[in-house]
């Protein structure tokens, strides 16, 4: 566990006096994520290097397992400590290899076996061995990023700090990298202190959010759930913004939703013929969901551009729609529901395959019985470790209200 | 040109050329082997960094036969010992490249930096093995014209009697004769150019990293 005890770190003086960090105690739990999110200047990236030192406090103390991390030469303390930069801070004049094996180098390892533990790591983040010849400006922005991971992982730290990692790449490298992590996270099991500006990033790889406000005022200490759906105060509820409530429902698994039956035509084999223009009338959908030969689902079709007889060809569909999965949560269910054409959002298994439809009222009855069941809750200590909270990729997870 | 001339005396400008290559190589290594350090400090202290740019500054507008001149009484030499030139050129070099290694250190991305010290590296080992070799394109450019500025101010040291290629146009002044005084300045450039070279073959070669392009 990393204490901070009233921790504070205060810059300039006199006159130009002014706080980043004041009277800061958390706990960060071991093993977990924790992410500290705000605005700029809310003091959490000065929070973060405090942990490490390379940022001392002005007063307070931090501890790591109960350890005063003043009593360790601040050097080794951080050779102990994984730390992903923001844009990776990778070494330019070094391979990737080399800027992998960094911190085993420093630690004392010959640079043959540094150089093995990178090959290793480069392959554990997603990366083929024949990119660690290279020099870091001959990669994207997104393989950069995974070697700053590499690179902080190298020496098997049992805490990793990262600063923002992902915000220079695009949203879908970002999604990716996201992903990726959390797969990572889930087989190392690190204590991992996240800084991030962007609330969304916070509630989808936290297992603690500490919502920072300007001047490093702890304004909330919770789960993700928590947060999105009982905000402290007033600073709170406007970071976590506006369409904080649809975001709760990523908290909430859809296990229980009706799956309805739904008819299905088959890409590249024609129609029969109750599948015609004739069969919509007003009280039947105009949209037939189609198939492809591995019930994989392809697309929505306008039956009255059905023409019987005729093969249903790729070009007829409307494509898209989200899907939803064996595990998910309302939000994805409500989002497969609201982006098809027809209202019904597409189910399938974990194979991908059409099990049939789930309904936007369907969700919409599935919160209010949510919402009726939870008991009120009394507020948490801003301080204590966020209780445990089921999040909607396990299979057994509930919304994070349910009595404990 | 007076071809037979130079035939004549072929030896002799040898020699000259040679003792001009020593004389103009030796205070650029050692001028930058001081100004590494002292570059360091002025870029890691801010407040050293005003102290040593001036007094680079002031040093380097001392005129050069005036310090050829001084620098025997200083130090204690003979008027004709090389060293003199030597401890000369190895100041103007240091006053030069001071600020261009300063300069050059704070032309590292700070986020490289901060990488360093968030690996665990203590500031020696950052500075040696991180932030000089990211440091050594623009130490290189600088190093290049203290270099070729040597190979120039050598030859006025020919004014105290040191030989090296500036005889040649000592003679070709009091002979009013131009033949030495271009067989002179084609040399100091000769001189001047295999420095060039060399300065750049170095950084080229301790810089694989700068030609590595986003291949995509």
């Amino acid at each position: 566990m990393i204490s901070f005890d009233n921790v504070s770190k205060i810059f300039g003086e006199g006159d130009h006096r002014t706080a980043a960090v004041e009277d800061l105690t958390i706990d960060i739990p071991t093993g977990k994520i924790t992410v500290f999110v705000g605005p700029s200047g809310c003091g959490k990236t000065t929070s973060l290097r405090m942990i490490n030192r390379m940022i001392e406090p002005t007063s307070g103390a931090v501890t790591i397992d109960g350890v005063d991390t003043r009593s360790i030469d601040a050097p080794k303390l951080r050779r102990g400590i994984g730390y992903v930069i923001q844009n990776a801070g990778l070494f330019p004049h070094r391979t990737v290899l080399d800027n992998i094996a960094t911190v085993p180098v420093l630690l004392g390892r010959s640079r043959k076996n540094a150089r093995a533990i990178a090959s290793e790591l480069l392959e554990r983040v997603g990366l083929p061995a024949s990119m660690g010849g290279r020099y870091p400006a001959q990669l994207s922005g997104g393989q950069q990023q995974r070697i700053g991971v590499a690179r902080a992982l190298a020496a098997d730290p049992p805490v990793m700090l990262m600063d923002e990692p992902f915000s220079a790449v695009d949203p879908v490298v970002r999604a990716q990298l996201q992903e990726e992590f959390t797969r990572l996270q889930a087989e190392l099991g690190k204590t991992i202190v996240f800084v991030t500006h962007d609330i969304d990033e916070a509630v989808k790889l936290g297992d603690g959010i500490a919502v920072l406000a300007v001047g490093g005022r702890l304004a909330q200490y919770a789960t993700p759930a928590e947060v999105l759906g009982r905000p402290a105060d007033d600073f709170v509820a406007d970071f976590v913004g506006r369409d904080r409530g649809y975001r709760a429902l990523s908290f909430t698994a859809a296990g229980d939703l009706p799956v309805h039956p739904e008819p299905t035509l088959t890409l590249g084999r024609s129609a029969a013929a109750d599948f015609g223009p004739a069969a919509a009338s007003d009280s039947e959908p105009f949209w037939a969901l189609v198939v492809d030969e591995g019930q994989l689902p392809r697309g929505w079709l306008d039956r009255r551009r059905l023409t019987p007889g005729r093969p249903v060809e790729l070009a007829d569909l409307v494509l898209g729609g989200s899907l939803a999965g064996p595990q998910s949560s309302l939000r994805t269910a409500l989002d497969a529901a609201l982006s098809s054409p027809s209202g019904r959002g597409v189910a399938v298994d974990s194979d991908g395959r059409v099990t049939g439809t789930v309904a936007a009222r369907d969700v919409l009855d599935a919160i209010e019985a949510a919402r009726l069941s939870a008991p009120a809750s009394e507020p948490e200590a801003a301080a204590s470790p966020p209780r445990e909270a089921g999040t909607a990729d396990e299979p057994d997870a509930r919304p994070a209200a349910v009595p404990s | 040109m007076n071809w037979n001339w130079l035939n004549r005396n072929t030896d002799q400008i040898l020699s000259w050329f040679g003792s001009h290559l020593w004389l103009a190589a030796v205070p650029t290594v050692l001028g930058l082997v001081l100004a590494l350090p002292l570059g360091a400090i002025a870029f890691r202290y801010r407040w050293s960094y005003t102290v040593l740019i001036t007094l680079a500054g002031l040093l380097y507008t001392i005129p050069s036969l005036a310090l050829f001149v001084v620098l025997p009484g200083i130090l204690g030499t003979k008027i004709l010992n090389p060293l003199n030139v030597v401890i000369a050129l190895t100041l103007y070099t240091l006053a030069l490249l001071v600020r261009v290694v300063a300069d050059a250190l704070d032309s590292v991305p700070p986020l490289v930096r901060q990488s360093a010290v968030a690996m665990g590296y203590r500031p020696l080992r950052s500075l040696v093995t991180v932030q000089l070799p990211l440091a050594i394109p623009v130490i290189g450019a600088g190093l290049r014209v203290a270099a070729v500025s040597n190979v120039s101010l050598v030859s006025v040291a020919v004014l105290l009697g040191i030989p090296q290629l500036g005889q040649l146009f000592i003679i070709g002044f009091q002979l009013n004769f131009f033949t030495p005084i271009i067989a002179g300045i084609v040399l100091c450039l000769l001189v001047a150019a295999v420095f060039d070279g060399l300065i750049l073959l170095a950084v080229r070669l301790s810089t694989p990293w700068a030609r590595a392009v986003h291949a995509g």
